[in-house]
């Protein structure tokens, strides 16, 4: 929008000169470098029977924690936004709500006396 | 041949009912007359270039209330159908299985496809005007919205002439909902109905809440923003995470259904009661979702009928945004009797408290809004007033349920159905007949005529008492929901019958409203100056109806109400501020592709349905080549020249 300086259109993205990009090529390599490692790791543990049981289980919930962390910053670009950062905002509120839902059920259903 | 013909047709249509018969006579009918019209006079061209393919808010808003109020009659016949039978429960009038079936559409019509897309309609319609925009911020994926909507409710309204009804209530719950207890298509119409519209529904919310967060005209902080757009952005952020979880609770059902899976079922270590724990993740929210912009429309029309600025405009917006974090932490008290024990319930009835407080709130700010103000009675104020005592009613006794042991007699009772609908059509229905008559002039240039809007109110306002104060004591006399007959030694007959004369004057109410409308369309007188209630926000500032660029030059807003400080220091004296000189303005195309990805969306959709891969393979074929055609297309937008501005404005003003 030619006289709207906080808005666009997100058809006609062309024409920003405000627009900046987004990471570097650098940063990109590592973020891609990062998230294979992170899926190697779990994947050979797991399939080669390094680790078993709870510590297979801590292998695969921390690389994929990692992971999650490695996409944000590389790809989704999360640490270059400008304020207020509204997506930095949402991200909180969903993790909130995701926990309540994973947790709300469990609680819910643990103690569900039909269930059992 | 013709007797495999004769066979498939009598299980592909629906038999054996006459109200059926009569509906398939009256859907050709319309069908046929809505060809001969357009062939007649000529007009398809100007439907595809001038509605179907527009990505002008304004008309998309249009479109989703015409649709709305269609949904809403049928939904409303659904509901009356469901009043005979229950006034004269001998006389066989609906036969249980056709019983199951309405209340189930008449719940699922009334809140996806007529609340959500009449919400959505004025979300459109109002939000860019109110904050200075020109249009959303995703113009072409509104489009998108609305087609995907329309698609997905027409194939969900198609099941009661083709395939069969869904009848196992409005939130399908397994193992009703189960392949073992629903084999026939009904259950898929549902599914599929609902996920392609919620996919519709989703993207609307991201729209506005980009659109409100990042294209408000310049000045206009967020703690200046009209309280309309306020309960707009809180609506929204309860739809972007709610709605997922409606997406996801229905994948698992159909995967149940159509891969074998076991995650509802009573076997292979499935468990229903996960489902209802799902669905009410979203379906708890999802009230806030159509209600908040009730909320939004009443502060509005509170001022502005009162002359008077909002009182207590923090303590709303803390309301609201705070009723819209705590609407995702009440779910279980859906299932008080599912059986969680005493420590769940106690946690969810006390949340389920703590948000009514937040809701109280409001109805004393409204009231103190009111308080020495130079109230006019105009329709949209006669709303809000019928409003406030059926919200606060309802409101009561929704705390009375919240009550855990107490709602164990409660649960599934008449006393629920009246619970919800009296905040239901007392909040979100009077709530979207309000803005409609306040929002009316800017649509479409004209008001609605008083004196049938009147007829109108008063008939839904005491038909609405009739019908559903019976109910509370029928609840109470132990008459449970979704029950087609009683005996008449039960002694529910007299209040039945009450609550049926009720529920038809509602009906008559509706009716007027129709005539209303259309009377208004020949009669009334056009409102030349674009802000025929004596507004306070920026819609009002600009002729009406709006042009298709909204605001030739981009107002400054720097305070609340900010058209009517500008009024206040035009009539004091003060010129208005010098307008910058007029440039060209930035617009979207319009664009076939929503609605023709929406109908192959309908086509998948159908496809599963009836498990016809032949015919769900190319619909989904279809979407993708129209997501192909849409990311190459590069000729999106174009400008509109200075000098047809100016035209269309001394057009506009002219008359002035």
């Amino acid at each position: 929008m030619a006289q709207q300086p906080n808005g666009s259109h997100g058809a006609g993205g062309h024409g920003h000169s405000s627009h900046k990009g987004h990471g570097s090529f650098k940063s990109y390599l590592i973020g891609f470098l990062l998230s294979i490692v992170l899926t190697i790791i779990p994947l050979v543990a797991i399939l080669k029977d390094l680790v078993e049981g709870t510590a297979a289980l801590v292998v695969l919930l921390v690389t994929a924690v990692l992971q999650f962390i490695v996409q944000l910053l590389f790809f989704m670009h999360l640490n270059e936004e400008d304020k207020p950062r509204y997506n930095l905002m949402t991200l909180i509120f969903g993790l909130v709500i995701v926990l309540t839902i994973v947790a709300g059920s469990i609680w819910i259903m643990t103690n569900n006396a039909v269930a059992h | 041949m013709f007797e495999k013909i004769k066979e498939f047709a009598s299980e592909f249509f629906v038999t054996g009912d006459p109200l059926i018969y009569g509906a398939d006579v009256g859907i050709a009918l319309t069908l046929i007359s809505i060809v001969v019209v357009l062939t007649y006079f000529k007009r398809w061209g100007w439907l595809w270039r001038e509605w179907l393919t527009s990505v002008d808010h304004k008309k998309i808003g249009i479109m989703y209330i015409i649709a709305s109020l269609l949904m809403l009659f049928r939904g409303g016949v659904d509901a009356l159908l469901m009043r005979t039978q229950l006034a004269m429960p001998d006389m066989q009038f609906l036969e249980p299985e056709h019983y199951n079936q309405i209340f189930t559409t008449h719940g699922v019509i009334m809140i996806l496809f007529m609340a959500m897309p009449l919400m959505f309609g004025l979300f459109n319609i109002v939000i860019p005007l109110q904050i200075g925009a020109r249009d959303v911020a995703y113009p072409f994926l509104n489009s998108l919205s609305f087609w995907l909507f329309f698609w997905g409710a027409m194939l969900f309204n198609m099941s009661f002439v083709i395939g069969g009804s869904p009848n196992a209530g409005w939130l399908a719950y397994p193992p009703l909902s189960e392949l073992s207890h629903s084999p026939g298509v009904g259950q898929d119409f549902y599914i599929w109905g609902i996920q392609i519209s919620g996919i519709g529904s989703l993207m609307t919310g991201i729209n506005f809440i980009v659109t409100i967060l990042k294209m408000r005209a310049p000045g206009m902080k967020l703690m200046k923003m009209p309280m309309f757009t306020w309960s707009t952005l809180s609506s929204c952020i309860t739809i972007i995470f709610a709605f997922p979880i409606l997406t996801v609770t229905l994948a698992l059902l159909f995967l149940d259904r159509y891969l074998g899976a076991h995650f509802f079922t009573l076997d292979g270590g499935g468990n229903p009661m996960m489902y209802i724990n799902l669905i009410w993740m979203w379906g708890h929210p999802e009230v806030y979702i159509v209600v908040l912009p009730a909320f939004g429309i009443f502060s509005e029309i509170v001022s502005t009928f009162s002359r008077k600025k909002l009182f207590g405009y923090k303590s709303m917006v803390f309301a609201l945004m705070s009723i819209s974090f705590f609407s995702f932490f009440t779910w279980a008290h859906h299932f008080f009797t599912m059986g969680s024990g005493a420590n769940v319930n106690a946690f969810f009835a006390i949340t389920t408290m703590i948000i009514a407080i937040p809701t109280g709130v409001k109805v004393f700010n409204w009231l103190f809004t009111m308080f020495r103000g130079r109230i006019s009675y105009k329709s949209p104020m006669l709303w809000t007033m019928g409003f406030i005592p059926c919200f606060v009613v309802g409101g009561m006794t929704g705390v009375l349920l919240s009550v855990a042991p107490a709602d164990f007699q409660f649960h599934n009772s008449y006393f629920l159905i009246a619970h919800f609908h009296q905040v239901l059509i007392g909040g979100v229905a009077f709530g979207y007949f309000a803005g409609l008559y306040y929002w009316w002039p800017k649509m479409f240039g004209f008001k609605l005529n008083e004196k049938l809007g009147k007829w109108a109110f008063w008939l839904w306002n005491i038909g609405f008492y009739v019908c559903f104060m019976p109910q509370y004591f029928l609840g109470l006399d132990g008459m449970t929901r979704r029950v087609s007959s009683y005996g008449w030694d039960m002694g529910w007959g007299p209040l039945n019958l009450v609550s049926t004369i009720g529920g038809f004057l509602m009906g008559i109410g509706f009716l007027f409203q129709v005539w209303q409308i259309a009377h208004s369309i020949k009669f009334m007188e056009r409102d030349t100056t674009g802000d025929p209630w004596n507004g306070r926000t920026l819609e009002w500032s600009i002729p009406s109806p709006a042009p298709v660029y909204n605001f030739a030059t981009l107002p400054q807003a720097t305070e609340q109400d900010a058209w009517w400080e500008e009024k206040q220091r035009r009539e004091q004296g003060q010129k208005p501020a010098a307008q910058p000189p007029l440039e060209p303005i930035h617009m979207p195309r319009n664009s076939g592709i929503p609605f023709i990805k929406s109908f192959c969306w309908f086509v998948a959709g159908f496809g599963f349905v009836f498990d016809w891969l032949w015919i769900a393979i190319p619909g989904l074929a279809g979407v993708a080549i129209c997501m192909l055609i849409r990311s190459f297309t590069y000729n999106t937008d174009y400008y509109i020249p200075v000098d047809e501005i100016k035209r269309t404005e001394a057009a506009l003003r002219g008359s002035v």
